[in-house]
């Protein structure tokens, strides 16, 4: 399969993840939409990853595999990022009884 | 068309459809349902690249438990779509047209990228088994995976302090 299309799928999704972020008001919408954007890099890191494996495999026989390896590592700070965020929106919820991101203002007083 | 180019343009739709109903869904729980759908997606891209540890880590890390804990959190705090808050029409229109210049901006540099004739190889090449993908992890990688776990222990005691106040 051709990288390109690989490229232009990853774009695609990221710009879907950005009009969300952009778009909504609501702070669990908006975070599930940075997940949506974080994925997109992933499955364009492991296009890439076999791209590089089919451009090296007479030299090296785990050329691109570090391309898959930070897709991991991306995963876990992704599933630590997902955890202290959810709890920072919890405690707003608690504080404000919403979820809107322009109550988040408050912050600046 | 092969198998596996139908299968590509199939996971690419539903992918790209998923993604778009979880930005337009008013229903917050409805959106996790999409997304969930986008992610079991792109496990299926995952294992027509052959990249099958990442495919079921994928569905495992993001499908199962990330998704969870979104999931618990909507119901814990009973959103519906009438306490939404609606954005002003013109900030949504205005987002969508940013999202739509990037899209616009990142296409337009690609087309002049030399990315020409290269190929992502579908369905062969053994760096996506667990085998190798350990023993890179444990050799070359084996500082930064201790130091997740520090990091995903500072996220635990994070979370629960965040929690309990």
């Amino acid at each position: 399969m051709l990288i390109e299309r690989y490229i232009y799928l990853a774009i695609a999704l990221f710009c879907i993840g950005i009009v969300g972020v952009l778009a909504r008001r609501n702070a669990i919408i908006i975070f599930m939409c940075i997940e949506l954007m974080l994925n997109a890099v992933n499955l364009l890191l492991v296009a890439f990853s076999k791209m590089h494996h089919a451009a090296g495999v007479g030299k090296a026989a785990a050329a691109g595999i570090d391309g898959q390896l930070f897709v991991f590592f991306i995963m876990v700070v992704a599933a630590a990022e997902v955890s202290v965020g959810l709890a920072i929106i919890v405690m707003m919820y608690r504080n404000t009884h919403s979820v809107d991101v322009n109550f988040l203002n408050r912050l600046k007083h | 068309m092969d198998i596996s180019q139908v299968l590509f343009y199939a996971l690419s739709a539903m992918a790209l459809g998923s993604a778009i109903m979880v930005v337009i869904s008013r229903n917050p729980v409805h959106s996790v349902l999409w997304l969930i759908i986008t992610f079991f997606a792109i496990s299926g891209h995952y294992i027509l690249l052959n990249a099958q540890f990442l495919g079921i880590v994928n569905l495992i890390v993001y499908a199962g438990a990330i998704m969870v804990l979104f999931l618990f959190v909507i119901m814990l705090m009973n959103l519906n779509a009438e306490t939404e808050p609606q954005k002003n029409k013109w900030l949504k229109l205005a987002g969508v047209v940013a999202g739509g210049c990037l899209l616009l901006v990142l296409v337009a540099a690609l087309k002049q990228a030399e990315v020409k004739g290269k190929v992502a190889m579908l369905g062969t090449g053994d760096i996506g088994l667990i085998k190798n993908l350990g023993h890179a992890l444990f050799t070359d990688y084996v500082v930064p995976f201790e130091l997740s776990s520090i990091l995903f222990l500072s996220a635990m005691v994070g979370a629960v302090v965040i929690g309990k106040k």
